[in-house]
């Protein structure tokens, strides 16, 4: 057989999907993809084909979020869930490096790195903008070993989404729902038209090397545009929208419009936003001594800009307020990150609104401060 | 910490159920170094021989609700270098702070059969009300982690870890799932202090709180979702009092529905 190579266009059946499970397993990746655990399709380590969420679907609307099946046995007919990939580059917690004492100093042994990369299977359009976004935050001030080093090897296996959530709106945001480029391979999952197969997109050498040891056939001319037409419906679906023109002048220069007082009273300061973002990054660094002091180790751990003690700057909160805190995460992440890192911060996957248990909905929030951008605050000081 | 022998512990109990000194008990692996570390000088859970004050770090579990603990927490301070208060009812008044919502008089009628031999205050107080207290640790029971932490923070003279913020975070590093989300079952994590690493949602159940109130808690912009979920006006009230009841912002939050139902 002739090796395939980028852009090449062939189509798995899906009697044949446990092999392509195989190939990654065999050629030595951590396979993680969704999986149904806890009521809802997570992502976690897949050991068998079962594990993945054959047959689920999941109802989702801002506050509530319900596992359901579907009425076929699609492998991914379903959306985005409460984790994003950034679990897996930069881990919720991680310890970067050990210091032991040695005399009246100390030295400092640094974490080895880890060796197994893994195969992220299942990665939506959004989530690839994510990726691409947290690359560049990673990369920045200082580059961060631990994520580059899982990063580089990670092989990235898209799936395009076969239908949008009330929740989404990657076309808002010029993210999806169809997938570029950024992919080694790409998955479209068919369901009609023929047996059950997915279309698959080579995107990269390694992607390439990949399928190669997998039975597939090229792809019949009608596959590429029943997958065209499969982004087209999702696209037609989104359940949300938000308009970004002049959003970042918008939010920058109104710092005091009356709608962040009335967001403020309605925000639990729990930090579910930020933890569901896939390009929320906000972090925070722990010594861990032992009891002797002989040697202790340094751990990062995710924070959030809602925690009142992640402003603490000279002796006191520089943002005490709920507001000032809820103002700091929509005007980063909408209009500040374009001036830091060169995009948007969000990407219209839309977790934030489903993972927020009272319901804020970013692109309603954004609505109203566009309906009424001079609004002025009527009763009471802004805090 | 100065001088050639090591600090010296005490550990102490007002109106309590004793499973917070327990959890010293139950540092079962580094048990060891805390008594090479530190002389467990008064430990009545722990031995009997007890050595007189004054001592350098003092763990006080449990509540005032008798006038003599309101002494003997003064005495207690007196003696020691730190000071710190361990589990929900040394840091907010426990269970028993129920008390401060009733009539104790009535309780004292109703329960003895001969009340006169009962002197008590009308409330039960967390330390903190009574003297200068150094550091707390939350919890009904605390955690281990956090004990350790702080054991470790005193003797290298630097501040403890003990973050403030809610049992949200704590339950997303874990890879937890909303339980208020994905199942519509009440909880508190939003509103409530972090530090137990979410074992209540991990089984698939709310939060009740234990660890009382974080940071900067919003219970104002909860009670809504709780109440959409089906919860009950006296539901409502008794979800923020358990064993934080008397802690201020739980406090504001059961009396706030309250005052919304009226009288029972």
């Amino acid at each position: 057989m002739t090796p395939s190579v980028v852009g090449d266009r062939r189509t798995l059946l899906r009697s044949d999907f446990p092999q392509f499970l195989r190939a990654l397993w065999n050629g030595g990746y951590r396979v993680v993809g969704p999986t149904v655990r806890d009521g809802a399709i997570v992502l976690g380590e897949l050991r068998e084909e079962a594990d993945l969420p054959i047959g689920w679907t999941e109802r989702q609307e801002a506050g509530t979020y319900r596992l359901a099946p579907r009425e076929d046995a699609a492998l991914f007919g379903f959306t985005t869930g409460p984790h994003s990939w950034k679990k897996y580059l930069f881990p919720p917690r991680e310890r970067l490096w050990t210091a032991e004492a040695e005399g009246s100093s100390f030295r400092v042994v640094p974490e080895p790195s880890d060796p197994v990369p893994y195969a992220f299977l299942g990665m939506r359009a959004c989530d690839l903008a994510a990726l691409q976004i947290t690359d560049r935050v990673f990369d920045r001030a200082v580059a961060d070993p631990g994520y580059h080093g899982r990063r580089a090897r990670a092989l990235r296996i898209a799936v395009v989404c076969g239908h949008a959530a009330p929740t989404c709106f990657c076309v808002s945001m010029g993210t999806g729902p169809g997938v570029g480029r950024d992919h080694d391979l790409k998955l479209t999952e068919l369901l009609d038209g023929g047996p059950h197969r997915f279309l698959v997109e080579i995107g990269s050498s390694v992607g390439a090397a990949v399928l190669d040891r997998v039975p597939t056939r090229p792809a019949a001319s009608a596959d590429p545009t029943a997958a065209e037409q499969v982004v087209a419906r999702t696209a037609a679906g989104m359940g949300r929208h938000l308009d970004p023109t002049g959003v970042r002048d918008l939010l920058l220069g109104h710092p005091d419009h009356p709608r962040w007082t009335v967001v403020a009273a309605r925000c639990l300061g729990c930090t579910n936003c930020t933890m569901a973002c896939p390009t929320c990054f906000c972090s925070t660094t722990e010594e861990i001594p032992d009891l002797y002091g002989d040697r202790s180790e340094k751990w990062r751990r995710w924070d959030s800009c809602f925690n009142l003690e992640f402003s603490h700057l000279h002796g006191h909160p520089v943002r005490p307020s709920g507001r000032s805190r809820y103002r700091q995460w929509l005007t980063h992440k909408l209009a500040s990150w374009h001036d830091q890192f060169g995009s948007s911060g969000c990407v219209g996957c839309g977790r934030c609104i489903t993972w927020c248990p009272v319901q804020i909905d970013l692109t309603e929030e954004v609505r109203a401060m566009q309906a009424d951008p001079d609004a002025v605050q009527t009763t009471g000081a802004p805090p | 910490m100065p001088g050639p022998s090591r600090p010296r512990l005490a550990v102490w109990k007002f109106a309590s159920c004793d499973g917070c000194q327990l959890t010293m008990l139950d540092c079962e692996d580094e048990l060891l170094p805390i008594a090479d570390r530190v002389e467990i000088a008064n430990f009545h859970e722990a031995s009997s021989a007890v050595g007189d004050g004054p001592y350098d770090i003092s763990l006080v579990e449990g509540s005032i609700t008798v006038p003599e603990d309101a002494a003997r927490i003064r005495e207690i301070r007196a003696q020691s270098r730190f000071l710190v208060t361990i589990g929900a009812c040394a840091t907010s008044g426990g269970i028993q702070a129920l008390r401060n919502f009733a009539d104790v008089e009535e309780f004292r009628r109703v329960v003895y059969a001969r009340p006169e031999y009962l002197r008590t205050l009308a409330t039960s107080t967390p330390i903190a009300a009574h003297v200068p207290v150094d550091a707390e640790l939350r919890g009904c029971p605390i955690h281990k982690a956090q004990l350790l932490e702080l054991l470790g923070a005193i003797l290298s003279g630097r501040r403890p870890n003990l973050p403030a913020d809610s049992v949200c975070i704590e339950c997303k590093r874990r890879g937890n799932v909303c339980v208020l989300v994905a199942r519509g079952t009440p909880c508190l994590g939003p509103v409530t202090h972090a530090g137990c690493g979410a074992i209540c949602p991990a089984f698939h159940r709310g939060c009740y709180g234990c660890f009382g109130p974080s940071e900067a808690p919003v219970p104002d912009a909860l009670l809504p979702k709780l109440e959409a979920l089906g919860m009950r006006p006296e539901e409502l009230e008794r979800f923020f009092q358990t064993f934080n009841a008397a802690a201020p912002a739980f406090r504001a939050a059961s009396e706030s529905v309250r005052n919304r139902r009226g009288p029972p």
